[in-house]
């Protein structure tokens, strides 16, 4: 499958996708390792993708979304924003009403 | 030019921000000394009014993609309208290793 096709695949087919350098338990970079921890903290089930495992993904998805750097959060199709925007977000509130509003148990 | 000039020039040129910050935090990370690749950017302008957070963001990459293109890896931004603006902005984190630990 076309590797523009996979990542689409992946954001249309996710409640809520974190693309992350590492994984939620081991993160390989701080910036990463925020966004994961904020996300954990909302409670509710959430996909990963490790751009450093898996180069493709890397370097398509910042032409994807316009967004040029990792982490990036996805939620319902759209793109929320990196590290930064999810961290005020968590510490707003608004990150746990937004997972929560998106993901249907 | 050092890429930290060029960064604050285009910003200034740009957003004329009632506030700006450029600091290389290059330092924090697993790159060699006097590198040109990790920033912290506090903006406060006129021209975010009215954007969400995504589109701030989107658009000061937009601005810098140049920069981004010669090796700046990781911008963190912290992006306000002048009326937002409080005087602080937050800390960045640690590195974790990075491309290097995979």
């Amino acid at each position: 499958m076309d590797i523009m096709e996979t990542i689409k695949n992946q954001i249309e087919g996710n409640a809520v996708i974190l693309y992350m350098k590492g994984s939620p338990n081991q993160p390989q970079c701080g910036f990463s390792a925020r966004a994961a921890e904020a996300l954990m903290q909302c409670g509710k089930r959430f996909a990963y993708v490790d751009v450093l495992a898996n180069p493709d993904v890397r370097s398509n998805l910042p032409k994807y979304g316009d967004w040029p750097t990792f982490p990036q959060l996805w939620v319902g199709g759209e793109l929320i924003g990196g590290s930064d925007i999810i961290l005020e977000m968590h510490e707003s509130g608004e990150l746990r009403d937004l997972i929560e509003e998106s993901v249907q148990e | 030019m050092s890429i930290e000039a060029s960064i604050r020039d285009k910003l200034q040129a740009a957003l004329s921000p009632v506030h700006l910050e450029v600091v290389n935090e290059s330092h924090m990370h697993n790159v060699p000394a006097d590198s040109e690749t990790h920033f912290k950017l506090v903006v406060a302008s006129d021209a975010f009014d009215g954007l969400r957070a995504v589109k701030r963001h989107q658009r000061i990459y937009s601005l810098l993609s140049e920069e981004l293109e010669k090796g700046v890896h990781a911008l963190a931004m912290h992006t306000y309208t002048p009326d937002e603006w409080s005087g602080k902005a937050p800390d960045s984190p640690r590195c974790l290793g990075g491309n290097k630990a995979s």
